[in-house]
């Protein structure tokens, strides 16, 4: 750490620096006295400007700015799950521990030291390349961590811990390269927080990402490896969808961003996670869970940092054969902080104020989702959803309409739905899906039936259910067919039946996709049977006195996730009551025809 | 400590001395000049400059008049419970002509950020009186829930309300509970009217007032509300006092912040409003919560007037997506005279679904909170029908529900301005109002639930008629 220049000017989170030394963009250095976390992000001949990632009240001209050397890294190893960072990565327990309940400037950085018993993979004299496995280490009893050769580095290991304890600085290996210098491997490493981890190569979308949410997985559904963006208005329930796709995705590995939202609800999901468990696993939601956590009245630099420390995590997990998923929250927090700090540099304003490079800023962090072959040839995949939070919940503002261009899947939450207390409300009008087409197969497979074709049923009977509306609200449902009618009822049944779904209900919450499915089939051949009833005459009031539709509706709660074949029985008695009615109709017509 | 005595450049709140390079950014200025002393910051600290922004009235300052004191740190408050029962000005002293307390501590205004590891999650309730509150949107010890209001409607009477019903459940705390009222920019009548409410419940003593009134200097309303909270927390945090932050009208503090963001020539975001507005606010908003390790818990009922009734407006855009739900008042039901005339609809509370039900409130809440809102929303679908075809040709199940509107509205969103009702009290009418829908509409609350309450609620209902 060296002297590299005195401060000139103050203004917020923004200094000017006379440099004394040479420094490098995006070089991390620490100012003033206190050594406040700060990153060089532009240099002008012996002036270099800095963004600082800590409360700035109190610098003023002359104090010191000492460089490190490196760029604004995140260190990654064992012992990164479970913890809740910061927005440049400092554990917040640890902290509090050291601070108490207020966030103070200058906190020390650090994971808590931390021994890890090491099994080894290779032997000395192996030939290693980029993300070589070298051994693993237990890091929960979800993931073991996979000990990597840097993304940089291939060459002749010379040493190699044998099996057993190691502190996370302790060497693990050493590795000669091709013009024989040596490098000593740790099980903590750097990464530059902005720079995208390397991979092989890149995949095709091949099968889904359940989260557990029949609206998204059944007919908007997201791929491992995917990206989705979900705006809504404030009230529309983003969070607790964001909450719900961290509890129950099949991801092996969650990292949850917290950008420039409430503290209270950082607080209620590390009160819930721990408590929660794992639907496939049966262990702790934590034992697979990373929390970045940068609160609104946190500094916002540290905002705008928060995004790209979370990936970066993300990365480094993938790059272990892991499924990775992101849920950052919001990014529309991540970008308002761009155009604060873009204002303090005097930058010239495009839409809205937003700085002109915010299109290739989300376009660069939504690439880094994929599904990939590691640079060890193995698979692994991160998959992002990122949350907007749109003024006035416009969606044609600057974030959401640029969002809206490098995400594949598009979840719109609607605040009529939200008022009426339809949760999750997603629109099923104005959202969309590109993957469907990817993870047909995937479903086909795993459920026997055309997922496809039943998913276009039914999302046909909405269609036309959306149509009807306009006339319902002219002349109201009773003056339509039976026909319509019919389809508005079975619309309803959709809504409240599959769409609707209960967050804080024991079975409700998650829904596998065996129950998904079967749910989803149930209504579609509903109403086939019904609508061809309607043919032959039956009046509807018949039919809908037949249906238990308060049954029908509550499967997704009485039904558990484990014994989906309840709803076939079901369905099979539901038919066997409409069948009385076809035997009538038809005896009637045969009736008449005599 | 440094003294200046001369300014190069007075540009309405904004000073620059020039050649001056020892400020420190944000730290605290004293203006001492012909027509008094005048607080304020650093805004900007450079090498070759200090600019400094100015909270007061600038009217007549003179640049060769005048000495400039750099105090070498931020603006603190001396704190101290003995504050309850007193009135402050907008930054924070005694306005009532007693002495100021014996300060505890002197804190920085700005505060600091809670950590989010450090906090625990509100979970307990505070009853409120109300049932529109109580029953609908409860309110939770630790929660910001704002007022969304519009010229001319009840808020100043629903946010006073509320400050005096407000009471803990489930225990005798009372002496545990403190009102922090925060004033921003409202007429002295206001101020008399609620400081008048306080009185004559003999509340007084639990509050404390920090008053920057309409004809106070805009530019101290960016401070009042720091000076407010930070009382706030060293009561809540360090005395273990539940504490209940009322701020109104936090629309008059966006305007400040907005015409001193005009002054410094920032670059303007939606509708002028600077860009930072949503960090600003957070900044405030989310002084609420409860710690790990301290009793106490600090809520926040932020009031502001939607201009124009406008909740896309960005105040009340930003403050929604920062706070934990928000009660919006409705010009409709005030016209139908129904008090607290709360849009239902539009309202949410996002802490409530952990604070109530069995052992908290009672085991029907959340199904009955749920069933009211379905309801509800079904009921305006209906009365806009029969506005088109006319009440006759509603389908008898459509009927039912205009008579459960009715009955909603009437039984259980309104109420007396001094009426407490129990949470016990609120969900027993709802069950009144809902027992006008047959059984089966009633989809979301479970069988169980309905056995227990629905027949009793009819029958308690025909013999009231009988």
């Amino acid at each position: 750490m060296s002297l590299v220049g005195h401060l000139i000017q103050v203004t917020g989170p923004i200094a000017r620096m006379r440099t004394v030394a040479p420094v490098g963009v995006l070089e991390h250095v620490l100012v003033g006295h206190d050594r406040l976390a700060a990153e060089v992000i532009s240099i002008d001949h012996d002036r270099a400007t800095v963004q600082i990632y800590e409360e700035t009240v109190g610098l003023r001209p002359g104090e010191p700015v000492h460089g490190t050397g490196h760029p604004l890294s995140v260190v990654v190893g064992p012992g990164l799950i479970g913890q809740t960072f910061d927005g440049i990565q400092r554990p917040l327990e640890v902290v509090r521990e050291a601070q108490g309940i207020y966030l103070r400037r200058g906190a020390a950085a650090g994971l808590p030291p931390r021994r890890w018993r090491f099994t080894p993979a290779l032997a000395v004299g192996d030939v290693v390349g980029p993300g070589a496995v070298l051994g693993s280490v237990p890091e929960t009893p979800l993931v073991t961590n996979r000990v990597l050769v840097p993304p940089t580095l291939r060459g002749t290991l010379v040493r190699l811990a044998p099996e057993g304890d190691l502190d996370d600085t302790d060497e693990v290996a050493c590795v000669r390269d091709a013009a024989g210098a040596m490098h000593v491997i740790t099980l903590l490493q750097r990464w530059p927080v902005r720079r995208a981890r390397p991979f092989r190569e890149r995949l095709e979308p091949d099968r889904p990402l359940i989260t557990g949410q029949r609206v998204l997985d059944t007919f908007f559904p997201i791929v491992r490896g995917g990206s989705a963006a979900l705006p809504g208005p404030f009230g529309a329930g983003k969070t607790v969808l964001q909450h719900s796709l961290a509890k129950w995705s099949d991801a092996q590995v969650i990292v949850y961003v917290g950008c420039g939202e409430r503290g209270n609800e950082m607080a209620q999901v590390l009160e819930e996670f721990p408590a929660l468990v794992d639907p496939r696993s049966g262990r702790p939601l934590m034992e697979r869970t990373i929390l970045v956590a940068n609160t609104s009245n946190m500094p916002v630099a540290a905002r705008e940092a928060s995004v790209y420390t979370g990936i970066t995590m993300a990365e480094y997990y993938r790059d272990q054969g892991y499924h990775v998923a992101l849920m950052a929250d919001s990014t529309s927090r991540w970008a308002e902080a761009l155009r604060e700090i873009a204002g303090r540099l005097e930058e010239m304003p495009a839409e809205e104020g937003y700085p002109a490079y915010l299109p290739s800023r989300l376009a660069a962090f939504y690439e880094r989702a994929g599904r990939v072959t590691t640079l060890a040839g193995d698979e692994g995949s991160v998959s992002v959803i990122g949350a907007v939070s749109p003024p006035g919940g416009d969606f044609t503002e600057p974030v959401t309409q640029h969002t809206q261009r490098f995400t594949r899947a598009f979840w719109a939450l609607e605040r009529e739905l939200a008022s009426a207390r339809h949760y999750p409300a997603v629109s099923w009008k104005g959202s969309y899906s590109f993957y469907a087409d990817n993870v047909a197969a995937w479903w086909r497979a795993e459920s026997g039936l055309d997922w496809l074709a039943l998913r276009r049923r039914a999302a046909d009977v909405l269609e036309q259910d959306a149509r009807l509306e306009q006339m319902v609200r002219l002349v109201g449902a009773d003056a339509l067919p039976d026909r319509q009618r019919w389809v508005i009822d079975v619309a309803a049944l959709i809504k409240e039946g599959v769409l609707r779904q209960n967050a804080l209900h024991e079975i409700d919450a998650f829904c596998s996709p065996a129950k998904q499915v079967r749910l989803l089939s149930l209504f579609v051949e509903l109403h086939d049977e019904g609508a061809s009833l309607l043919e032959l005459g039956v009046p509807l009031m018949q039919i809908r006195e037949r249906l238990d539709r308060g049954r029908l509706t509550r499967l997704k709660e009485s039904v558990a996730n484990d014994a989906p074949e309840l709803i076939d029985e079901v369905w099979h008695e539901t038919r066997r009551e409409l069948a009385s009615l076809r035997r009538q109709a038809e005896e009637q017509a045969k009736g008449a025809a005599a | 400590m440094i003294d200046v005595d001369r300014a190069d450049r007075i540009d309405g709140p904004l000073l620059v001395i020039e050649g001056f390079g020892q400020a420190g950014y944000g730290e605290l200025v004293e203006v001492h000049g012909p027509t008094g002393t005048h607080l304020g910051e650093v805004l900007s600290a450079g090498e070759d400059a200090a600019v400094v922004e100015l909270w007061g009235d600038t009217t007549g300052l003179r640049a060769r008049d005048l000495r400039v004191r750099f105090r070498g740190e931020a603006l603190r408050l001396g704190v101290s419970r003995e504050m309850l029962g007193r009135v402050f000005d907008g930054l924070g002293r005694p306005r009532d002509g007693l002495p100021a307390p014996v300060p505890e501590a002197r804190l920085d205004v700005h505060g600091a950020p809670l950590n989010p590891a450090a906090r625990d999650y509100p979970q307990d309730v505070i009853e409120t009186g109300i049932s529109a509150v109580d029953g609908l949107n409860t309110l939770v010890r630790g929660q910001k829930l704002p007022i969304f209001s519009g010229a001319g409607l009840p808020h100043d009477e629903l946010a006073s309300q509320i400050a005096l019903q407000a009471r803990l459940t489930g225990g005798n705390e009372d002496d545990a509970f403190a009102v922090v009222f925060v004033a921003l920019g409202i007429s002295h009548d206001t101020a008399a009217y609620f400081r008048e409410r306080f009185a004559a419940s003999g509340m007084l003593g639990r509050t404390a007032l920090f008053l920057n009134l309409a004809d106070d200097p805009p530019m101290e309303r960016i401070v009042t509300p720091r000076a407010a909270l930070t009382l706030a927390e060293h009561l809540a945090f360090e005395h273990g006092m539940h504490v209940l932050a009322l701020m109104t009208d936090m629309t008059n503090y966006a305007e400040a912040l907005r015409e001193l963001s005009a002054r410094k020539n920032e670059v303007p975001g939606r509708k002028g409003y600077p860009g930072y507005l949503y960090t600003d606010l957070a900044g405030l908003y989310e002084r609420c919560g409860r710690a790990r390790g301290r009793s106490g818990s600090l809520t926040q009922i932020p009031v502001l007037s939607m201009p124009g009734d406008d909740i896309t407006h960005p105040i009340p855009d930003l403050t929604g997506y920062i706070t934990e739900g928000q009660i919006v008042l409705s010009r409709a039901l005030h016209r139908a005279g129904v008090y607290p005339p709360v849009d239902v609809p539009l309202s949410l509370s996002r802490l409530m679904k952990d604070g109530i039900g069995e052992g908290r409130t009672r085991d029907d809440h959340a199904e009955v909170a749920a069933q009211l809102f379905a309801a509800y929303a079904r009921v305006r679908e209906v009365r806009n029908l029969a506005l088109i075809i006319g009440e006759s040709a509603l389908s008898p199940t459509d009927r039912t529900y205009l008579a459960f509107g009715t009955a909603f509205e009437h039984e259980v969103l309104a109420q007396g301005m001094d009426e407490t009702r129990t949470i016990e009290a609120t969900l027993d009418r709802a069950w009144g109002a809902l027992s006008r829908l047959p059984m089966d509409e009633l989809q979301r609350v479970s069988y169980a639930q309905l056995t227990k309450h629905y027949r009793d609620a009819r029958e308690e209902r025909t013999r009231g008629h009988a």
